[in-house]
């Protein structure tokens, strides 16, 4: 890639977004917007300012939920993966149950989760681990179905036993599908904990960012809604791009994914 | 000499009907370098599969003189085949650490192997940085780093270019006439068989079964030269002829 392209590659959407923020200001500006309905750009950065600190608590609570379903997505699903190439039966018998739990809205089953699991922080940890864990499941399984059939046969010929074939080729064969699976995983979790906070109301002495985001929609402050809706964007934005740049590090070398872009 | 393999009345039909091969008889001599040489859809890759144990066959039976040849069979594909997440090295390393050989104890083996097909230095490469001729060099030599009985080539060129081919050729016989290893080598290149083989088997498809069989045997050394000499051209003639027969 040339440098001229580079640029615009960063400098494009920045200039979208300042005129986006511009255009904001000025609607809010000229028709005279209450801040209850529509606070500027500059309320809101002020607002960031202000609130920052205990809203980056609330964060904290949040990010600690999210990153936790994520983990557990990453094992439980990987896991399930690798018994379901293993075993067909297994995969027929449970994989329409995996579907099923990915079907049915979370915010369906979210009020049974936190009634049923006592503790807090786990009930939401499940809520989140469920919107999260299927693409891992679909994606690893998929991945380590894909491997080069030529390659399988090359192994039978040298009697390859079963744990071998996993290890040297289905697993690497899988690795590209997997992470895809984990960059939207990462982002369902944040998602998924946000729902189940939502679903779990403001109670509690630890609160995560959506129980503000309610908060401060009930009491009609707009500008902390909206800075507390910034900092979500920008988590979501950051655990995405830090699983992306995790994917491409693991995969550089050898997957068309990872490669440069050739001029 | 004795047969390392004999064929004895292979048929193969497939679920959906096809028969691909019937009543193939053939024996393949230790030490020689057999093609079969064919057009496409006669079986001849079947065929290959079933000497490998890859697919089983429908009738017939292989008898083989040297036992259980689990491990003991080279394989190379039309395709190079590689792992893409893994170095040249370790691809070829490949049929030893399935043996339960460890990394130490395959060094010298796999640098002997890697000269020999002409990629020392290529080590610590990825697939992908290889020209095509140069991956299915890493083939070749995934093929051979175990030292195997039968050496099963599928069409391993047909993807490439004609120089490249050619030299692939040239060094494929250096490899054979260096030790001798059986090879039985698939194709449906005329002049590509006669290079390099000891004995051509022709085929006929619907269903596939051998139609001819030719002795190639040349006074001279079989190199660059040999394919513009009078007997190459003349052997490349009969062996022709039998080719347009068997798809008439």
């Amino acid at each position: 890639m040339n440098g001229s392209s580079r640029l615009l590659r960063i400098a494009a959407p920045v200039i979208v977004g300042l005129l986006f923020v511009a255009l904001w200001d000025a609607v809010v500006r000229h028709y005279v917007i209450p801040p209850y309905i529509l606070p500027g750009p500059g309320l809101v950065a002020e607002t960031l300012w202000r609130d920052g600190p205990s809203l980056l608590g609330s964060l904290l609570v949040t990010l600690r939920i999210t990153l936790a379903a994520l983990a557990a997505a990453i094992i439980v699903g990987g896991l399930l993966a690798i018994l379901f190439a293993q075993s067909r039966i297994l995969e027929l018998s449970l994989s329409p149950y995996a579907v099923i739990l990915q079907v049915t809205p979370i915010v369906a089953i979210a009020p049974l989760i936190i009634i049923w699991v006592n503790d807090v922080f786990l009930s939401l940890l499940v809520c989140a681990w469920i919107v999260a864990f299927f693409p891992i499941v679909a994606n690893t399984t998929l991945g380590l179905n894909s491997a080069d059939r030529n390659l399988v046969d090359l192994f039978r010929l040298y009697g390859a036993s079963r744990w071998q074939l996993l290890r040297y080729l289905r697993l690497p064969s899988a690795l590209p599908y997997f992470l895809a699976g984990v960059r939207i995983s990462g982002g369902l979790a944040l998602i998924g904990a946000v729902v189940a906070e939502f679903v779990a109301g403001t109670g509690g002495t630890e609160t995560g960012l959506a129980s503000r985001i309610l908060e401060a929609g009930y009491r009609l402050e707009i500008a902390r809604l909206f800075a507390a809706l910034l900092l979500l964007s920008l988590t979501g934005i950051a655990i995405f791009a830090l699983l992306s740049w995790v994917s491409r590090l693991l995969l550089a070398h050898w997957h068309e994914s990872a490669l440069p872009d050739e001029d | 000499m004795a047969d390392l393999v004999t064929i004895a009345g292979i048929g193969k039909s497939f679920r959906n009907g096809v028969i691909a091969l019937e009543g193939v008889d053939l024996g393949v001599a230790e030490g020689e370098f057999l093609s079969v040489l064919g057009p496409s859809g006669c079986g001849k890759s079947t065929l290959l599969r079933i000497i490998a144990g890859l697919t089983p066959p429908s009738a017939g039976r292989l008898d083989w003189r040297a036992g259980d040849m689990l491990g003991r069979i080279g394989f190379v594909f039309q395709e190079p085949t590689l792992m893409p997440w893994a170095k040249v090295w370790d691809n070829v390393y490949l049929p030893l650490r399935l043996a339960g050989v460890t990394r130490g104890h395959a060094e010298e083996r796999i640098a002997e192997t890697l000269a020999a097909v002409g990629l020392q230095g290529f080590e610590k490469a990825y697939p992908r940085e290889l020209s095509g001729g140069m991956r299915m060099r890493v083939s070749i030599a995934r093929a051979l780093v175990n030292e195997p009985r039968l050496l099963l080539l599928d069409e391993p060129f047909a993807a490439l270019d004609e120089i490249t081919r050619a030299k692939l050729n040239e060094d494929l016989l250096a490899l054979w006439r260096r030790h001798r290893r059986t090879v039985v080598f698939v194709t449906h290149s005329v002049f590509e068989s006669v290079f390099l083989s000891s004995r051509i088997v022709v085929m006929a498809k619907r269903p596939g079964h051998v139609t001819a069989e030719v002795k190639v045997y040349f006074a001279g050394p079989r190199d660059a030269g040999l394919r513009l000499s009078a007997p190459y051209i003349d052997v490349c003639r009969v062996v022709s002829r039998h080719l347009t027969e068997a798809i008439a």
